[in-house]
C-alpha cells in the first residue's frame, strides 16, 4: 500500500508553489503536465521531486497549449490532471480551457499572476482576473478560486479538484507572484483526516468493454452543425452554472453590519485591506471589509446586500480595475457609491489602504 | 442482412453513410485504419482522436471511443491520454493543416520525445473544410484560393515533407511512413505497423496518407485520380521512411 504524501497534520514553513505540489498530492492528483514560466516554475519543480515517490507522473511540454491540452487527455483518461501557469502562458491555457468548458471536463489549473500586458514582469499582479474569469469566445463557465495566502493554497488546491470533478467545470487556483516565491507558515494535512471527501474521477475515455458490442463509444466534440444545437448547448450549460454558482460562491467578511464604507479586495491586496480595516474599526471608524474568494461565480447575492447597506465602496486592487469591473456589474443598480485604489501590476501596503480609507470616511 | 459493402467491423454503421463530400479521401484511409484496428483486434483499447478540419467529420464515424479536438491539437490531447493510461491505444488524426502547420510543433515535439502515440495524417495539399486555401502541402503552382494564380515557391515556400520532418527528430522506436488512398494495400499496411509500433511499446508512430479533395480541387474522377496517383507521389514519396529499428531513417520500402 502506498503511503499518502501528507498522513498527519503538521505545522510547515514553505514557499506558495511548494505548498501548491504538496496540495495537488494531498488532493490525489494523478498527473501534471507543465510548461517553465515564471512565477509559476517551483510548482513543477517540488511536483516532479515528489511525484515518483508517490506513483505520480508529469510531462514537460512544448508549450502551454499542449500543457492545456495534454491536461484535458489526462482528465478524459480518468485521472485528476492538472497544469500551473502565469501571464502569456495563462493567454495561451484559455484556449485548451474553452475546449474544456464546452466539453465540460474538470481540468485543474494553477495560475501565478505576473505582470501585464504581454511579458511585462515575471514578479506580481492581479492583472489576469478578467483572463481567468472570462476566459475565450466562450461564456467563462468556470470556477476561480483566489487565494490570499499559503493556508488558502493549500485549502483551494484541494477544494478545486473536488469542484472541478464534482460539477465537471474547468477550475482554477488564482494565486500570484508573491504567493508563490514567499515563504509563510501554515498547515498541511490529509483532507480525509479533515473529514474532507476527495472527489473520485472517472474515465470518459477507455472505459470497459468493446464499444459498440458491450456498450455505446462514448464521444465528445466540441462543433456544431446548427444554431440550435449550440444554443441549446449553451443555455443548458448557463441554467447549470447559474444553478450551481450559490452553492460555490464563497467569501469573507467583517464589520459590513453598520459600515458605512466597505472596502472591496481579493487575493493578497485583502490582506493589506484587513489590517487596515481591523486597525480603524479599532479606533471607531465605520468601515468594514469584503473579499470575494471566488471570482467566478462571484457572490453575487452578498454583493448587492453589501451594496445596499453601505454608503461607499472601495476597490483596492494591484490591476487597474479588472475587479472593480466584476463588483460594479454584481453590484448594477444598487445605491452604493464605488471608488477605487488601482496599482496595476504593484503591491498594496496596509499603511496605503489606511490612508485612502480616511480619505473616505 | 441488408445490401451494403462490407465495412470494417470497428466502423460505425449508424453513422454512415458519412458526411465527407463524394470523390473524398478521408473514407478510403478511415477504412484502411478500421481494418487494421479490426486485425489487431484492438477496438477495446483505442482512443481515436480528431482535428479541426474535414478530419472532425469523423469524430462519430468509429465504434471507438472518440474525442473531436481543437485545430492542431489532437496531438497533445491523444498524448495526455496514453501519459495518464498507457495500456490505451491513442490515434490521432488529422489534416495537413493541422499537422504541418497550426499543430506542427506538437507533432515536432511528441516525435521528439517519442510519444507512443500514433498519428495518422490526410494530405490533401489544402485547406478543405475553409473553402480551399493554400496548405504547407500546395505543390508548386498549385491553385487554391489563398493562391489564385498558383503557388509561388519564392513567396511562400516548397511543399513540406511531413515523415521525412518526423523522421529527422526521431530515433529508435519510431515508425514513419507515406501512404496514398491510391493504393490501399500498402496503405493499411503501413497504418497496421504503425499501431503495431504503438502496441510493442516502441514509441512515435507516424502515417501520412496522400489524399483526395475533387470538391476543392475541382477535377473530375480522372483528374482527381491521375492528380492523386501521378502527381503527387512525384514530390511526396511514398513508402516507410523509417522503421523502429532503424535510427538512421530514410529507408525507402514501397509496401
Amino acid at each position: 500500500m502506498l503511503q499518502k504524501p501528507i498522513r498527519e497534520e503538521k505545522r510547515a514553513f514553505m514557499t506558495g508553489n511548494e505548498v501548491v505540489a504538496w496540495a495537488a498530492m494531498a488532493a490525489g492528483a494523478d498527473i501534471m503536465y507543465g510548461y517553465p514560466i515564471t512565477p509559476q516554475n517551483e510548482i513543477m519543480h517540488y511536483w516532479t521531486r515528489l511525484a515518483p515517490k508517490y506513483q505520480k507522473k508529469f510531462l514537460q511540454t512544448e508549450d502551454e497549449l499542449s500543457a492545456g491540452f495534454t491536461t484535458i487527455g489526462g482528465v478524459m483518461a480518468g485521472r485528476k490532471a492538472f497544469t500551473a501557469t502565469a501571464g502569456p502562458g495563462n493567454i495561451l491555457m484559455q484556449e485548451p480551457m474553452s475546449m474544456a468548458e464546452m466539453m465540460r471536463l474538470p481540468a485543474v489549473v494553477v495560475v501565478q499572476q505576473r505582470g501585464g500586458p504581454s511579458t511585462a514582469t515575471v514578479i506580481y499582479s492581479q492583472q489576469e482576473v478578467t483572463l481567468t474569469a472570462t476566459g475565450g469566445n466562450g461564456e467563462g463557465m468556470r470556477v476561480v478560486y483566489s487565494t490570499a495566502g499559503h493556508q488558502d493554497l493549500f485549502d483551494y488546491t484541494i477544494k478545486a479538484f473536488n469542484t472541478a470533478w464534482k460539477y465537471r467545470f474547468p477550475t482554477f487556483v488564482l494565486g500570484d507572484g508573491y504567493q508563490a516565491k514567499m515563504r509563510e507558515s501554515l498547515t498541511v494535512y490529509d483532507p480525509a483526516a479533515r473529514g474532507v471527501e476527495l472527489a473520485e474521477p472517472e474515465p470518459l475515455v477507455g472505459r470497459e468493454g468493446v464499444p459498440g458490442k458491450d456498450r455505446p463509444p462514448s464521444q465528445y466534440r466540441n462543433t456544431f452543425n446548427l444554431e440550435e444545437e449550440l444554443y441549446e448547448k449553451v443555455i443548458g450549460d448557463a441554467r447549470e452554472y447559474e444553478k450551481i454558482a450559490p452553492e460555490i460562491a464563497e467569501y469573507q467578511s467583517y464589520g459590513i453590519e453598520d459600515a458605512h464604507l466597505a472596502v472591496v479586495a481579493h487575493g493578497v491586496v485583502f490582506r493589506a485591506v484587513r489590517e487596515a480595516v481591523e486597525k480603524l474599526t479599532a479606533q471607531g471608524l465605520k468601515v468594514g471589509y469584503f473579499r470575494p474568494v471566488t471570482l467566478r461565480p462571484l457572490p453575487v447575492t452578498q454583493i448587492r446586500d453589501l451594496a445596499a447597506r453601505v454608503q461607499k465602496m472601495l476597490v483596492v486592487e494591484s490591476a487597474y480595475g479588472q475587479l472593480a469591473r466584476l463588483l460594479k456589474e454584481a453590484a448594477s443598480g444598487t445605491p452604493a457609491e464605488i471608488v477605487t485604489y488601482l496599482k496595476p501590476g504593484i503591491g498594496v501596503t496596509a499603511g496605503e489602504v489606511e490612508t485612502k480609507i480616511r480619505e473616505l470616511v | 442482412m441488408y445490401p451494403h459493402p462490407a465495412m470494417p467491423r470497428s466502423w460505425r454503421i449508424d453513422t454512415k453513410p458519412h458526411k465527407f463530400c463524394p470523390g473524398c479521401g478521408h473514407g478510403l484511409v478511415l477504412k484502411c485504419l478500421g481494418e487494421a484496428i479490426d486485425e489487431l483486434d484492438i477496438q477495446d483499447r483505442v482512443v481515436f482522436g480528431c482535428d479541426i478540419g474535414c478530419s472532425l467529420l469523423s469524430w462519430d464515424f468509429f465504434n471507438l471511443d472518440s474525442v473531436q479536438t481543437h485545430h492542431g491539437r489532437t496531438t497533445p490531447v491523444m498524448t495526455g491520454i496514453k501519459r495518464a493510461r498507457p495500456e490505451l491505444v491513442c490515434i490521432a488524426y488529422m489534416g495537413d493543416g493541422g499537422g504541418y502547420a497550426i499543430g506542427v510543433q506538437h507533432i515536432v515535439s511528441a516525435a521528439a520525445r517519442n510519444e507512443k502515440i500514433t498519428v495518422v495524417l490526410a494530405n490533401n495539399t489544402q485547406y478543405a473544410m475553409t473553402g480551399g486555401q493554400m496548405a504547407p502541402t500546395t505543390l508548386p503552382g498549385q491553385k487554391t484560393e489563398t493562391s489564385p494564380y498558383g503557388r509561388d515557391p519564392e513567396h511562400t515556400g516548397f511543399p513540406m515533407l511531413g515523415p521525412e520532418m518526423v523522421s529527422a527528430v526521431t530515433r529508435e522506436g519510431a515508425y514513419v511512413a507515406r501512404g496514398s488512398i491510391a493504393d490501399l494495400r500498402p496503405l493499411k499496411g503501413f497504418l497496421k505497423k504503425a499501431l503495431e509500433n504503438q502496441l510493442a511499446g516502441n514509441g512515435f508512430s507516424f502515417v501520412e496518407a496522400l489524399s483526395a479533395c475533387p470538391t476543392n480541387w475541382r477535377t473530375n474522377a480522372a483528374e482527381t485520380w491521375k492528380f492523386v496517383e501521378e502527381d503527387l507521389p512525384r514530390y511526396f514519396k511514398l513508402g516507410e521512411v523509417k522503421l523502429p529499428e532503424d535510427a538512421r531513417g530514410e529507408v525507402r520500402t514501397h509496401g
